[in-house]
């Protein structure tokens, strides 16, 4: 097993843990959208350039696209740059970069996501298509952790 | 607007058409009291599928509960009574679209399986290098099915761009119309823009050109009186699920001898004279082209809509549309930063739009909240989409019991979006 913490200390079950309480302490869905939003607008900016065929993600109904890079280090970790046209799907990016954002490929692995997100109750507020969305934008992610696991980072 | 309101209050013993009392109507639709996250329910998405009145849903249960089972088959009293009623739903489609006859009207599950009907039995006569012309607000169930012939037989497809206020350009159109023209495929409404087409004239054009032509009516036969004798339509395809009836239960027109001439699209049972090994006769249509045990109970929930429809009248449908339709144009106009697509002088009730800076997906999550259901995406339609330049776009399309009230709580919901993404 690798170790459960990373380079800040904390580990992937307490960052979603933290990302639970922020969330349910906002009891409106308004103001959870809002706060959804806000964490969206604060996204690391992606280069356009980046924003191709190969990077687009599928499965999602408005346009998303996620790439990552190798942090050297010991463990090596990945760092995650992701956008979206939509600005709730921006938000949902920036939950999911809280969460795996700085991890190794390992930990990224075996995250227990969909538990979080079902404690997040992101699904009572998303459609069907943004819930599949959001599920794609996952497989994704573990998809690029798995290829740099093999690759060994 | 006043002519919606007076269409509301109809004055007392009034029974005629012009007597549309849309809260009567809105009475008969029990889905239309449901709530959505806390809020009443406002239905603005029509044109992806109608809600259902109990006329549709009794007739559907009775027949479930007291006299269900195959039709054309057995010599029992249960079989020969629910195939008399499924066969007078024929009748019942015939005049709803003018036909000569019932045995002119094809049951199917919907448009797409009509146009695929037509793609195969009459497409596949076609040789490579005939053309089939459509146009460029298409619905994919009229593109696709073209581009499949495309690849069979290697036919070419052209193309009729719209105009900016997404009308149909005619002068476009006759100037592709050629000696190879064999069909020509043409929605009769827009299901993004609203755009009525002027199907007589296109229907005119082509005939004068020795083609033939297929009309998309999924969105025209529920916003207004279509007469396939007048039009001297071809083909003209319909699905019951967004004429206020049950899914997977629609029909295909065609000229009696145009299906004459067809051979069959699927093959199975029902749709046979005398099968052996070594040969297998058809029967006529249109039962030829009816394989399999087809939806039964669906058809009979089809009648119902119609009965349903035809009690209210389809000119008092039209015209409390009409006023519905002026009315969002008016007030979605004034919404600042909010566009609207689809400006034809010929429109249905369907409106399409975006906001400024605010993906459609974003909206139709946000409005969802306020017990708003509208479409958002891309409608089936990316080549349109292309067209104006959009990923995407937000679509409330009103029915006959959407009201002015639907369309304020829906600006209502969009001011709300707009102070959320503002």
């Amino acid at each position: 097993m690798t170790d459960p913490t990373t380079a800040d200390g904390t580990s992937i079950d307490s960052r979603i843990e933290e990302l639970i309480g922020n969330f349910s302490f906002l009891d409106d869905w308004e103001d959870r959208f809002r706060y959804l939003i806000d964490l969206g607008r604060k996204l690391e900016p992606m280069d356009e350039a980046l924003k191709t065929e190969e990077t687009k993600v599928r499965g999602c109904t408005s346009q998303v696209w996620i790439v990552d890079e190798v942090r050297p280090g010991s463990p090596p970790t990945l760092h995650f740059i992701a956008d979206s046209d939509a600005h709730i799907v921006k938000g949902l990016i920036a939950v999911l970069m809280e969460i795996y954002d700085g991890r190794t490929p390992e930990e990224i692995l075996a995250a227990d996501i969909k538990g979080a997100i079902g404690k997040l109750g992101f699904e009572q507020h998303l459609s069907p298509n943004r819930a599949n969305g959001l599920f794609s934008m996952v497989e994704r992610i573990r998809a690029l952790a798995a290829k740099e696991a093999a690759a060994g980072a | 607007m006043a002519s919606v309101e007076t269409m509301r209050t109809p004055t007392a013993g009034d029974n005629s058409v012009q007597a549309f009392d849309v809260e009567r109507v809105r009475a008969d639709f029990p889905v239309l009291q449901q709530s959505v996250h806390g809020k009443p329910l406002t239905y603005l998405d029509s044109g992806a599928s109608a809600q259902k009145p109990k006329a549709v849903l009794e007739a559907m249960d009775e027949v479930y509960r007291t006299c269900y089972a195959n039709v054309h088959r057995g010599a029992y009293y249960f079989s020969q009574h629910l195939t008399d009623r499924y066969e007078s739903v024929r009748t019942k489609v015939a005049g709803l679209l003018n036909a000569a006859s019932d045995q002119e009207i094809v049951f199917t599950r919907n448009v797409t399986e009509a146009i695929n009907l037509v793609a195969h039995s009459f497409g596949n006569s076609l040789s490579a290098g005939d053309e089939v012309i459509i146009s460029e607000m298409e619905h994919h169930a009229n593109i696709v099915p073209w581009q499949l012939l495309r690849d069979r037989v290697g036919i070419n497809l052209k193309v009729v761009p719209i105009a900016d206020d997404g009308s149909f350009r005619l002068d476009a159109y006759e100037s592709m119309l050629g000696p190879r023209t064999r069909l020509v495929a043409i929605t009769h409404t827009s299901n993004v823009l609203g755009t009525v087409t002027p199907m007589k004239e296109i229907i005119r054009l082509a005939h004068k050109a020795g083609a033939l032509v297929l009309v998309d009516g999924a969105q025209a036969v529920v916003h207004s009186k279509v007469d396939v004798r007048d039009l001297d339509a071809d083909f003209y395809a319909f699905t019951g699920h967004k004429l206020y009836g049950p899914t997977a239960i629609g029909a295909l027109y065609a000229k009696a001898e145009l299906l004459k001439e067809m051979p069959p699209f699927l093959g199975g049972g029902d749709m046979i004279r005398s099968v052996s090994f070594a040969e297998t006769t058809y029967a006529d249509p249109p039962h030829r082209f009816e394989a399999g045990t087809p939806p039964i109970v669906e058809a009979i929930g089809l009648g119902a809509a119609i009965d349903y429809v035809n009690g209210i009248g389809m000119e008092a449908i039209s015209a409390h549309e009409a006023g519905l339709l002026a009315y969002a144009t008016e007030r979605l106009s004034a919404v600042e930063g909010l566009t609207i697509y689809g400006r034809a002088k010929e429109k249905a009730a369907i409106v399409s739009f975006t906001l400024d800076g605010i993906h459609p997906h974003d909206i139709g999550t946000i409005v969802d909240r306020e017990g708003v259901a509208i479409r958002v995406g891309h409608h089936c339609a990316q080549p349109l989409m292309e067209r104006f330049c959009v990923p995407a776009t937000a679509r409330a399309s009103m029915g006959l019991y959407n009201t002015t009230d639907d369309i304020d709580v829906l600006v209502r919901a969009l001011e709300k979006v707009k102070e959320l993404f503002g």
